[in-house]
C-alpha cells in the first residue's frame, strides 16, 4: 500500500496521557478500606460483615435508581459508590439496626450526592450525609454500642441488627451482660471521657480493642491503609495532617489547663472516629479544596471544629458535623486560597 | 522524585509534569540528511506575521540556496530554494498543518544536480554592525526553530524604551521522542557558540546563558568544554521536566523572575532562542546564506528506522515516511512534539521551518484508544500541574458551561499557552486543553467583533 493512501487519525494534542484514573483511583480506595472492613468483621463479626453489604448494596441500589430517573448512563462501574457504602457501614455502630443502615444508606448516596449531579458534583460526603440523618433519625441506635471480641460473634448477629423496621428498637443490655464482657459499661472511649473523665489506654485505641463504630477503632490500621494511599499519590496527605494538627492545638491548652477533665490531644487524636474521618472521609476529593494552601486550612478546620465540639457540645463525637460543615465551607476556602498566576501582579483580583 | 534529585538541588520551576521521555530511541543518532524528495512545496507562509512574497515565475530555473520569495513586512521572512530545480507551479497546492490548502512555490527537483549550495558569499561578521547584523538574519530567512517559528530579526529589536540584557539560550527539548537540539548541541556545538556570539553583538546583550536539561549532560560537557574562557557565555544545568522549554519557565527556573502577564521576555530585558535556531544562525550567516534545511526528529513506535534527519524545507511528509518506514498499526502522525504538536490529516504536508520532530504513535489497543470521560473529582492534579499555576479545574467547568467571557477575565484563560500538561494528568480524562484552545479562539473572536 503507498503510504500516502494510508489512514490517519486526527487527535488533539496533548497526545499523550498518565494512565490513572478515576476508577483506578477509587478502586484503590476501596482496596485501602478493605483491611479496616477486615478488622471490623473480625472485631465484630457477621453483624458488621451484614452491616457492609447491606449499606454498600443500598448504595449502589440507590445510585442506580437515579441514574435511571435521571437518565444518565449507570454510574456504578466509577467505583465511588461503594467507597460511600463501605464507609457509611464503618462508621456505624457494629450492631446497628440493618433496615436503618440502609435507609441510611439510601439517604446518603440519594440526597447527599445523586440529587446533586452525582460524582463531581456532590457538596458534601455522602457517607456523612447519610450518617447524620441516621444520627437525626434514630438516637438511641446510632449510641447503642456493644463490646468488640464478644464470644460466639462468628455465629450470631447482634439482636439488634436484626430489628424489624418501626418495631421498637431491641434491647441490647440482656445480651450484653450475658457474652459478660469485663467492665462493658456500653459506652466508647470518648463518652468515658467526657462524662467519667476516664481515659482509655492508648494502646488500646490503636489496636481497636475498644467499643466504638464499626470501623473507627483501630487507629494504627488506618493510618497504615491512609499511608498506602498517600505513597500511591491517590490521598491528600495534607488533610489528615492538618486535622491532626488543628486537633492536638486546639486540644492541648485545655489539657495543659486542667488534664483531669480535658483530654490529652493523644487522646483526642487517636479516639472516636478521627482517625477514619481524617483519614478516609475529609480526604473526599470532591468536597475539599485543591490548592495546597486550601487542604491544610480545610484540615486545620476540621480539626479544630471536631475539639470544639467535642469538648464543648452535647454530643461526645464531633468529627462527623466538622467534617460536614468543612464541605459546606470547602468553596470559600479554595475561593481565599487561589494561587497567584504566573505573571500575574499580586494586585489584580482573580477569584 | 529521585531521592537524589531532591538533595542535588537541580534548578527548576514549580509544577510541570514528568512524562516519559523516549529519547533513548534517537538521542544516540548522528544527524543523517535525507534522499532528495523530487518534488519540494515551499510554503509562503510557515512562520508568524506576514506570508512572503513571491519572486520567481513557474518554469524559472532556481539554484539551491536561492532566494525565491522575499519578506512581505517586517514580521515576515524570505524563503530561499531548497534544491536546484524549475518552478513547476505556484498556487494553492498543499494542505498545511492546520488543515487547508494553502499557497506554495513547487520545485522540481534535478535528479542529475548536485545540490551543493553554491548561492550566498563569506562575511566577516566580526566587521557587522549590529544593523547590518538584523538585517542579515531577517534575509537568511530565519525563524525559531523550535516550534514557534517566529521570526528571529524581530526579537533583536525589542519594544520602544525596552533593552536585551541577557539572552537565554533554551537547549532544554522537553518534549517526548525529540533530540534534535540534542543533536545539535552535541554535532554542531562550535557553530552554537558562533551563533550566540553574533547575538550578543546583535542584540547589545551583556551576557547569554545556555539551559540545558538534566538528562543531556553529554550535551552539557561538550558546551563547557567549547567554552573555556568564554567570560559572556555559560551553561546551567535543569531539571527534566515538562515543560521547561517554555519560554517563561526557563526564565524563572535561571533567573527566578517572571515575564508579566501578557508580556514579552524583552519586558524584563530577556530575549530566548532555542539551541536549533542559534547553530543555525551561526552557520548561515557568516556564509551569506538562507535556510533552506533543518534537523527534524523522527520517531515514535510507529517508525522503523527513528533517528534525527537533515531534511530540506518543503519536503512531504509522505517521502519522509518512505525513507523512514512505518509500521502497520501507525495511526497518528505528529508534527511536532506528541504534547504539543498537532496530528497532520494528509501526509501531503510538506516540512515548514518550525517542524522540529514527527512522532507517529501506534493504535492504542484497548478500547479502540478511547478513554471514558469522567466528571472532574476535584483531585487537584491540574492545578498542581499547570506550569501557570492556572486553575484548569475551574476553567474546565466553566468551559462547560460556556462562560468564555468569565474564563478570561477572571481565570486568566489568555496565559495558557496549551502546553497539555492539565489534559496529561486528567484522572477523568477530561480534555481541558482543548477547552481551552476553543475557548481562547471563542474570546479572541468576540474580541474582534467588539
Amino acid at each position: 500500500m503507498p503510504i500516502r493512501d494510508k489512514t490517519v487519525e486526527i487527535k488533539t494534542s496533548p497526545h499523550l496521557k498518565k494512565t490513572v484514573s478515576v476508577d483506578q483511583i477509587m478502586r484503590n480506595v476501596v482496596g485501602a478500606l478493605l483491611p479496616v472492613c477486615c478488622w471490623s468483621v473480625y472485631q465484630f463479626g457477621i453483624s458488621v460483615l451484614l452491616l457492609l453489604l447491606v449499606t454498600t448494596l443500598s448504595c449502589i441500589l440507590t445510585e442506580s435508581l437515579f441514574c435511571r430517573l435521571s437518565q444518565r448512563p449507570n454510574s456504578i462501574g466509577d467505583f465511588s459508590v461503594i467507597i460511600t457504602g463501605l464507609l457509611l457501614a464503618l462508621t456505624l455502630p457494629p450492631g446497628f439496626p440493618l433496615w436503618m443502615a440502609a435507609l441510611a444508606g439510601f439517604i446518603g448516596v440519594g440526597l447527599g450526592k445523586s440529587l446533586f449531579g452525582g460524582l463531581g458534583y456532590n457538596v458534601m460526603n455522602p457517607a456523612l450525609v447519610g450518617r447524620a440523618f441516621v444520627q437525626a433519625a434514630f438516637p438511641v441506635a446510632i449510641t447503642t454500642w456493644t463490646p468488640a471480641f464478644a464470644p460466639g460473634r462468628f455465629s450470631e448477629f447482634i439482636p439488634s441488627s436484626l430489628a424489624l423496621p418501626f418495631m421498637s428498637p431491641v434491647d441490647t443490655a440482656d445480651w450484653v451482660r450475658e457474652r459478660a464482657v469485663d467492665g462493658f459499661t456500653g459506652a466508647t472511649p470518648l463518652a468515658l471521657q467526657k462524662f467519667h473523665h476516664i481515659a482509655a489506654d492508648s494502646m488500646d485505641l490503636l489496636t481497636g480493642a475498644v467499643a466504638g463504630s464499626a470501623g473507627e477503632t483501630s487507629a494504627i490500621l488506618i493510618l497504615v491503609c491512609g499511608l498506602y494511599l498517600v505513597f500511591r499519590k491517590m490521598m491528600s496527605w495534607r488533610i489528615p495532617a492538618g486535622i491532626f494538627l488543628g486537633a492536638g492545638m486546639t486540644s492541648l491548652p485545655f489539657y495543659l489547663l486542667s488534664p483531669e477533665i480535658y483530654p490529652s490531644p493523644l487522646f483526642v487524636l487517636l479516639s472516636g472516629g478521627l482517625m477514619l474521618g481524617a483519614v478516609f472521609m475529609a480526604t473526599d476529593m470532591v468536597a475539599s479544596p485543591m490548592t495546597p494552601a486550601g487542604l491544610w486550612l480545610y484540615g486545620l478546620f476540621i480539626g479544630f471544629l471536631t475539639v470544639v465540639i467535642r469538648l464543648f457540645g452535647g454530643l461526645a463525637e464531633g468529627v462527623m458535623y466538622a467534617i460536614l460543615i468543612a464541605n459546606v465551607v470547602s468553596p470559600m476556602i479554595a475561593d481565599v486560597t487561589q494561587s497567584r498566576v504566573y505573571g500575574a501582579s499580586a494586585k489584580r483580583r482573580r477569584s | 522524585m529521585d531521592v537524589h534529585k531532591f538533595f542535588s538541588r537541580v534548578k527548576t520551576f514549580s509544577h510541570g509534569i514528568h512524562p516519559d521521555a523516549h529519547k533513548e530511541e534517537t538521542a544516540h543518532k548522528t544527524i543523517r540528511r535525507t534522499p532528495f524528495s523530487p518534488e519540494i512545496y515551499v510554503l509562503l507562509s510557515q512562520h508568524r506575521g506576514a506570508p512572503a512574497r513571491v519572486i520567481v515565475k513557474p518554469g524559472q530555473e532556481v539554484v539551491r540556496g536561492e532566494p525565491i520569495a522575499e519578506a512581505g513586512g517586517h514580521v515576515s521572512v524570505p524563503m530561499h530554494a531548497p534544491v536546484t530545480g524549475v518552478v513547476r507551479a505556484i498556487d494553492m497546492l498543499v494542505p498545511t498543518v492546520e488543515g487547508p490548502k494553502a499557497e506554495a512555490i513547487a520545485i522540481e527537483t534535478y535528479a542529475a544536480a548536485t545540490q551543493e549550495v553554491l548561492y550566498g558569499e563569506q562575511r566577516d561578521i566580526s566587521q557587522m554592525t549590529p544593523e547590518e547584523l538584523v538585517q542579515a538574519v531577517q534575509a537568511s530567512g530565519m525563524v525559531g526553530l523550535g516550534g514557534a517559528a517566529f521570526p528571529s530579526h524581530v526579537k533583536l529589536l525589542p519594544p520602544e524604551g525596552r533593552r536585551i540584557e541577557t539572552l537565554i539560550i533554551n537547549g532544554c527539548e522537553c518534549e517526548p521522542y525529540l533530540t534534535c537540539d540534542h543533536r545539535v548541541m552535541l554535532e554542531q556545538t562550535d557553530r552554537l557558540i558562533v551563533g550566540i556570539r553574533l547575538l550578543l553583538r546583535a542584540t547589545g546583550a551583556t551576557n547569554a546563558i545556555i539551559g540545558i536539561e538534566d538528562n543531556k549532560m553529554d550535551a552539557v560537557a561538550a558546551l563547557n568544554a567549547a567554552l573555556v574562557g568564554e567570560r559572556r557565555i555559560r551553561c546551567e544545568v535543569v531539571e527534566t521536566k515538562y515543560p521547561h522549554g517554555a519560554e517563561k519557565m526557563l526564565i524563572t527556573t535561571l533567573l527566578n523572575r517572571e515575564v508579566p502577564s501578557g508580556g514579552i521576555p524583552a519586558d524584563i530585558g530577556l530575549a530566548v532562542y532555542n539551541v536549533g535556531t542559534v547553530a543555525q544562525l551561526g552557520d548561515l550567516i557568516p556564509q551569506g546564506r538562507g535556510l533552506i534545511e533543518r534537523v527534524v526528529t523522527i520517531s515514535g513506535p510507529g517508525v522503523k528506522k527513528p533517528g534525527n534527519y537533515l531534511v530540506p524545507i518543503g519536503t512531504p511528509l509522505h517521502f519522509l515516511m518512505q525513507h523512514v518506514g512505518s509500521s502497520m498499526q501507525a495511526s497518528e502522525v505528529i508534527v511536532g512534539g506528541p504534547m504539543m504538536g498537532m496530528t497532520v490529516a494528509s501526509l501531503d504536508v510538506p516540512i515548514t521551518k518550525g517542524v522540529s520532530g514527527i512522532v507517529v504513535l501506534e493504535k492504542v489497543k484497548s478500547n479502540g484508544g478511547r478513554q471514558q470521560v469522567y466528571p472532574c473529582i476535584k483531585c487537584g492534579e491540574c492545578l498542581s500541574a499547570c506550569p501557570l499555576h492556572l486553575n484548569p479545574s475551574m476553567l474546565g467547568q466553566l468551559a462547560g458551561i460556556r462562560e468564555y467571557q468569565v474564563m478570561a477575565e477572571q481565570y486568566n484563560l489568555d496565559d495558557c499557552f496549551e502546553c497539555g500538561c492539565c489534559s496529561y494528568v486528567c484522572p477523568s480524562n477530561i480534555p481541558l486543553t482543548q477547552y481551552f484552545r476553543i475557548a481562547k479562539s471563542i474570546v479572541r473572536e468576540a474580541r474582534m467583533a467588539s
